[in-house]
């Protein structure tokens, strides 16, 4: 007997959205949240703009202990924890603890503070021989990238498999899709996963820079992540989280919970091409499609919405179109295929959980978010990418893909609850 | 109804690089004899910190293991994870003529728990010190934890799924059990482990703020589990790949089967709740055992977690008597670990390539550095023992609170 997994909770920390509610009002009026580095002085930068989140932990309940120890992509993930295991109606209290797991994804982790005690550590970036004295007590913390997963845990008392997920720009497709799997085979009944980063600092601007990733459309933030537009140039950098909680259909059906939708499939593919280099086939990505339609027991013609990468480099947006088009044929140019990374930026890890919840409210509303910003079409890119506005759509099955640095793959497809077939 | 048969996950390939030796023959010498490696710390600007004893790799080349171009691009612990992982599929007689054939079917899963210290240090000196244009092209896929699965995959030509858990200890664990179900869900060959090069300055920095860090400036005195001298754990760096492939697929190409994977669980109790972790570690074990489809009573070795603070050891003693009942009190158990120190990540991976070379040879390694135990333990010290050992456990925790355990069984893990 197969368990299928359901999407029971969700909560999101994003630019210019807090909390699902703000997130789906921007996303579905086509709002975009880049703008100007504010968090540093990004002069000297080639890219110095970035979809910041307006974020006071404070105002969502987080206590001064809390803000001091935890790294602010730990603090995105505790909100975005709350707020969906509030909306999951979940009583943790009369959960067997054993059976809730944690699978979170972060591409960077710790890098802020790290890199914020590292300059005092330095003396300023002058000493190689650093000088500890200078450190701050929670650096250890930044330092291990489990203590995403694990704070987490704490927090909700979550004593099964609890996993820190890294696998670059798909961590959030990758920790989704572990927590499927982790349910499916028998080894939770529940489990909080997601994804968060907050990469908005001077030594992760500044390495995506060196390798012109990262837009320069700085002279207009609102509109500078253009993905599938023909003068797209790099994408913007974001930061956020999300979290979604995931149930064994019947654990959620027993206790009447409100379903978002299934998760039907995932897979993940390397492509063994080069660590930021993608090819314009798209093979890799197409064998994920593949492999997660399966899953499903779909036939791609069923796929009624794909929410892209998109994240609006040259490469990346061809790549991905190539792909779509091989798995889902002719259907592709009948199927809208739309990035949210217009509007909320490229958030490394955490964008691909950010996208699933994309996913599971754009199934709620039956809507397709648009991809913002989107004017001039590009010959190589030729799918339907829903420009500016939101549309209405009967949505049954949607896909999101994801491509990360490393050369990862990967693809999530979420359903409509379906029938239970006995 | 009768169900099909599930594909089993066997270990055809060891691959280690560590500080008592970077080949597999090398380590399990140095291990069955029982040699302490742990000393002073020597890497470049480390002299001066609180922190003295590490297991440090120094018998390793890396520009005669790795080729220039994937050198220049990757921190010290990507350079460890690509040597181990070609000793591996050397180990496993997997040429890249035959992986070629079929790249989807061969994936690649690490864990990673301290990432590109190095590496990243030397960026944002470049950074800090002399301003933004002067960091490196490759700084974006150094530094992230990433970085060794995504190399291993293009140096190699993997195309199959490609994962990481940046976990705390237990994710080695954690690692080699997701290739176990990813050859269950039908890829052919995972390579699976973990490397980590924790010992740059600011990495070592980091790492002061865990309580359970040995300070001791002795390399004898300073990791000594289950004692009552206990005083923490000492770091390492190095580890080790295997490669994790199913025993059909094994048995076509006439590859050995070492080892399989038979049971594995991991549960979750807190950060440095030492106490606690009893509990937790207890049913990762019963779990484990169920998934094996073993008897507390079969288990012939177990390798522990062996944290080095009285308060975890009791927990960790008192957990193998829990799961395994009065069996607990007699199973011999070891912990090479106290002579190499404990690599994160990798610390487990370890263990499992000593727990599988321990059942082929039937020499249970020892613990050293460890004598006059103060648990109920039948811990084997001073030199290796002779015993027919036909399953393994091996046991890890996390100082972010994890705990994991996994059952090996000798060869194909039955008598048929």
């Amino acid at each position: 007997m197969t368990r299928r997994v359901a999407v029971t909770g969700i909560g999101i920390v994003a630019p210019g959205g807090i909390g699902a509610p703000a997130f789906w009002d921007l996303l579905s009026n086509g709002r975009t949240a880049t703008r100007g580095i504010t968090f540093f002085d990004p002069s000297g930068l080639r890219s110095r703009i970035a979809a910041e989140c307006d974020f006071d932990p404070g105002a969502h309940g987080l206590d001064a202990e809390q803000v001091a120890r935890c790294d602010r992509y730990i603090q995105f993930a505790l909100v975005a924890g709350e707020e969906a295991i509030r909306d999951s109606g979940l009583d943790l209290a009369v959960e067997n603890p054993w059976r809730v797991g944690v699978s979170l994804g972060t591409a960077v982790g710790g890098t802020t503070r790290l890199e914020n005690d590292y300059v005092l550590v330095s003396h300023g970036g002058e000493r190689w021989d650093v000088d500890h004295r200078e450190a701050g007590p929670h650096l250890h913390r930044a330092f291990a990238p489990s203590t995403l997963a694990s704070t987490v845990a704490e927090r909700f008392e979550a004593r099964g498999p609890v996993q820190t997920v890294s696998t670059g720009c798909t961590s959030g497709l990758d920790a989704v899709g572990y927590a499927f799997h982790t349910i499916e085979e028998g080894r939770a009944d529940v489990c909080i996963t997601g994804a968060s980063d907050s990469p908005i600092s001077p030594i992760t601007m500044a390495c995506f820079d060196a390798i012109k990733a990262t837009s320069p459309n700085n002279d207009d933030p609102a509109h500078a992540s253009r993905p599938f537009d023909a003068d797209r140039n790099g994408f913007v950098m974001g930061e956020g989280g999300a979290v979604l909680v995931l149930e064994e259909l019947d654990h959620a059906l027993a206790r009447g919970a409100h379903v978002y939708c299934e998760v039907s499939g995932y897979a993940t593919f390397g492509n063994a091409y080069h660590m930021t280099g993608l090819t314009s086939e798209g093979l890799e990505m197409a064998r994920a499609i593949e492999d997660a339609l399966g899953q499903a027991r779909l036939d791609g013609t069923a796929i009624d919405y794909v929410n892209a990468h998109g994240s609006g480099t040259k490469q990346n947006d061809r790549h991905e179109t190539a792909a779509v088009k091989r798995t889902l044929g002719a259907h592709a140019y009948d199927t809208p295929m739309s990035s949210i990374k217009s509007m909320v930026g490229h958030s490394l890890g955490a964008i691909g959980a950010i996208e699933v919840v994309a996913c599971a409210l754009a199934l709620t509303h039956q809507v397709v978010p648009p991809t913002a910003n989107y004017e001039t079409p590009d010959p190589e890119c030729d799918l339907d990418y829903v420009p500016r506005v939101a549309r209405e759509r009967r949505l049954n099955n949607v896909l999101s893909v994801g491509s990360g640095f490393g050369g990862f793959q990967s693809a999530v497809i979420l359903s409509r609850p379906r029938e239970k077939t006995p | 109804m009768s169900q099909p048969r599930p594909r089993r996950a066997a270990v055809t390939g060891i691959g280690v690089v560590a500080p008592n030796g970077t080949s597999t023959e090398t380590f399990w010498k140095s291990t069955q004899e029982g040699i302490s490696v742990l000393d002073r710390i020597t890497r470049e600007g480390c002299e001066h910190l609180p922190l003295r004893v590490a297991g440090e790799v120094r018998n390793f080349d890396p520009p005669s293991a790795v080729e220039e171009r994937y050198l220049v691009q990757t921190d010290r612990f990507t350079h460890f994870a690509m040597a181990a992982a070609d000793l591996a599929l050397d180990d496993a007689r997997l040429s890249r003529a035959e992986t070629d054939e079929a790249p989807f079917s061969v994936g690649v899963v690490t864990a990673a728990g301290s990432g590109g210290g190095e590496f990243g240090q030397r960026e944002l000196q470049q950074l800090w010190g002399k301003g933004s244009r002067f960091v490196g092209p490759y700084q974006s896929i150094a530094w992230f934890y990433a970085a060794s699965t995504g190399q291993i995959s293009i140096r190699r030509g993997f195309k199959g799924p490609c994962g990481v858990v940046a976990s705390d200890e237990a994710g080695g664990l954690d690692a080699l059990a997701h290739a176990a179900r990813a050859v269950r869900r039908g890829t052919d060959v995972m390579v699976a482990g973990a490397t980590e090069a924790p010992l740059a300055p600011y990495s070592m920095v980091c790492q002061l703020g865990y309580e359970e860090l040995s300070t001791v400036d002795d390399p004898a005195r300073a990791y000594r589990p289950f004692t009552a001298a206990a005083c923490g754990f000492v770091p390492a760096e190095g580890g080790a790949m295997l490669v994790v492939e199913a025993e059909s697929s094994a048995r076509e190409r006439g590859a050995p089967v070492r080892a399989t994977l038979a049971g594995h669980a991991a549960t979750f109790t807190g950060a440095s709740r030492w106490t606690q972790s009893r509990e937790g570690l207890a049913e990762a074990i019963r779990v484990a055992l169920r998934e094996a489809g073993c008897a507390p009573e079969e288990i012939d070795v177990v390798f522990a977690d062996a944290l080095g603070v009285p308060e975890a050891d009791r927990a960790e003693a008192l957990a193998i008597t829990d799961a395994l009942g009065a069996h607990g009190g007699r199973v011999p158990v070891t912990a090479p670990k106290t002579g190499v120190g404990r690599g994160y990540g990798a610390a487990p991976v370890l263990d499992v390539a000593a727990a599988v070379l321990a059942m082929e040879h039937g020499l249970i390694p020892p613990t050293p550095n460890v004598f006059d135990v103060c648990h109920d333990l039948d811990l084997v010290t001073a030199r290796a023992r002779a015993a027919e050992l036909r399953t393994a456990l091996v046991l890890s925790r996390g100082l972010m609170g994890s705990n994991s355990a996994l059952v090996l069984r000798l060869g194909a893990g039955d008598a048929s």
